[in-house]
């Protein structure tokens, strides 16, 4: 093929799947602002149908997705089957943004939310292995890891993209109009039709792939792809393996190296908003040529140990990496006499014969770190507190906890700590370029062209929307089961991760090259 | 190496169950209506348990497969996967 058409056959395939990327992540970056209009806590149907919206449209969803998708894909073709996923996508993510809020119709609001979200779940599903699959079908021999790189590095541009277009928004607005019920959270919704329309135009040119069209020219198309990838023996325990030995432990490498990553420095170092958002920013914009790269480099040295190295990496480096998030951004370790205090605010209240005082300083060290220290201290009946101009409504957060008192929030940190942080995050990225750039090309390889795309695609959401998309989850559980164990939530990526690393390790070919 | 594969295999038959367990386990333990966490929800342990048990059910296959030596060779190109 000539370079100028594999070019366009990466383009149409590339910018598709990173909408698709886009539009899936916006939902759960804007979390917030959609809880807030669409699952009101206070209504318990509305809040479980927002943990079903949650997880279900994730875990659940997605595989079903593969296997709808990926049997049509293997039907009547990749193009057309991988057209209908972006389309139906990019419809779902656009009516999101019309959904009127909570209180404005009641019920229905949460519900045309959830199935709207488990539908995109669904076409996620499909869009992957058709992109890839499209994609490696066209390349020449020696190039394929390479050319699916593209394919590859979607999801972390699309994060990017996501993460960007929700700050320029955002910071470009007050916070009110923001979070209202039409304020600007929907913006990146509504945005998605426009991308999608551009996209549908890319590749409605594009023509079929050339091994698929051959296959259906000789009559060699399966007649039930199901069927033939997981009940015939020979191909079922190649799915098994492509999951096992592979894509497990790579998607808990990826979702714990970008997802976790920014919700821990969020959640556990209390890193103020924009620069928790800006690290990961930087972090991935530096990382995301490397996908290219390691794509690159697996068509020369082999697929497999690219992988197993990453995957390694990420079991060996995980904890000292997180270990310095926590050490460095950790306020307590400053000496007190130290700070300079540049603003306090004091609130009281009374609380049955105690009253409540809370203190609220924003404090500044030597070394340019900012942070706002909250300090609760419970008075008696007969303080000198209780009377005077002071006196205002304060509500002691339901999970105040005495042992986190004093409480530090928005950790701003210096110059240096930054670069220091956005440096690890990128090294992280470097472990998931490593895992995840000769993936689509590993996969494309183990599996017949007839039953491609079905075979490849649900070991791929399995092991990037349940084993990935489970390590909030289950990373918490972990910290909240043993407290007194120092990051405790890593376990579960690094347990997975290595269980995947010696199976792919024994199991695993370094190489296949024909398809 | 085919040896390691086998006795692996043995490994890999014991831990689909035992992941099962441990999640089991882990619901017993943290399902509590009356507080706000998820980790506490019992919704998200059914959807939880219920998408784990055949991935569970897929490694104890794996085990299976390894054990019997269905790996011991695997196909030079895609095109020779078969039965």
């Amino acid at each position: 093929m000539k370079q100028s058409g594999i070019r366009s056959v990466i383009l149409a395939s590339s910018v598709g799947t990173l909408i698709e990327w886009y539009d899936f992540f916006i939902f759960g970056m804007l979390s917030s602002a959609i809880s807030v209009q669409f699952f009101p806590k206070k209504d318990p149907t509305a809040a479980l149908l927002s943990t079903l919206a949650i997880f279900a449209a994730g875990f659940i969803v997605r595989p079903f997705g593969a296997l709808v998708f990926g049997r049509l894909g293997d039907l009547i073709g990749r193009k057309y089957t991988f057209l209908v996923t972006l389309i139906l996508m990019g419809s779902y993510t656009f009516l999101i943004g019309l959904v009127p809020g909570y209180g404005s119709i009641g019920i229905w609001a949460p519900i045309i939310v959830l199935i709207l979200r488990l539908l995109q779940g669904l076409a996620v599903g499909g869009e992957y292995g058709g992109a890839a699959t499209y994609v490696a079908e066209h390349a020449p021999v020696g190039k394929r890891g390479f050319y699916t790189s593209w394919i590859q590095a979607t999801s972390t541009i699309g994060l990017l993209v996501a993460l960007g277009v929700i700050m320029l928004v955002k910071l470009n607005m007050p916070d009110e109009d923001f979070s209202s019920e039409w304020g600007g959270w929907r913006y990146p919704f509504w945005l998605s039709i426009l991308l999608v329309i551009v996209s549908i135009h890319i590749r409605l040119k594009m023509h079929e792939s050339p091994l698929f069209s051959k296959l259906k020219s000789e009559g060699k198309t399966s007649v039930n792809p199901l069927k033939e990838s997981f009940s015939h023996k020979g191909n079922f325990k190649m799915v098994l393996l492509a999951l096992f030995g592979a894509v497990m432990g790579q998607g808990v490498v990826w979702y714990t190296s970008q997802f976790y990553a920014q919700a821990f420095l969020e959640a556990r170092c209390h890193v103020e908003f924009e620069q928790s958002r800006t690290i990961m920013l930087w972090a991935i914009a530096f990382g995301t040529p490397f996908f290219i790269f390691f794509g690159w480099l697996s068509d020369k040295i082999g697929r497999k140990w690219i992988m197993m190295t990453g995957m390694l990496l990420g079991v060996l480096l995980f904890r000292p990496i997180f270990g310095t998030f926590l050490k460095d951004s950790d306020p307590k370790k400053f000496n007190l006499q130290s700070l300079l205090i540049s603003k306090s605010d004091t609130v009281y209240k009374k609380l049955g014969v105690d009253s409540v005082m809370q203190v609220t300083e924003l404090c500044d060290n030597l070394n340019g770190i900012q942070f706002t220290r909250i300090k609760t201290q419970i008075l008696s009946l007969d303080s000198t507190f209780f009377s005077g101009p002071n006196v205002r409504t304060l509500t002691l957060p339901p999970d105040f906890r005495p042992d986190q008192n004093p409480k530090f929030i928005n950790v701003k940190l210096g110059t240096e700590l930054y670069i220091k942080f956005i440096s690890l995050v990128f090294v992280m990225i470097i472990f998931a370029t490593m895992v995840y750039g000769p993936m689509a090309a590993f996969l494309v390889e183990l599996f017949p062209t007839k039953i491609r795309y079905t075979s490849m695609s649900l070991p791929y959401h399995i092991g990037n929307g349940v084993f990935g998309g489970l390590v909030p989850f289950i990373s918490l559980l972990l910290s909240t089961t043993f407290p007194e164990v120092w990051l405790a939530g890593l376990w579960y990526p690094i347990g997975v991760a290595a269980l995947c690393f010696i199976i792919g390790t024994v199991y695993l070919k370094n190489k296949i090259e024909k398809i | 190496m085919n040896i390691l594969k086998k006795y692996l295999g043995i490994i890999w038959l014991v831990l689909g169950p035992a992941f099962i367990f441990f999640l089991v386990r882990g619901a017993v333990l943290n399902i509590d209506p009356n507080q706000t966490k998820e980790i506490h929800n019992p919704v998200v342990w059914i959807i939880i348990i219920t998408i784990f048990t055949p991935i569970a059910i897929g490694l104890i296959i794996f085990g299976w497969y390894a054990l019997k030596g269905e790996y011991d060779q695997l196909p030079e190109s895609s095109a020779e996967v078969k039965d």
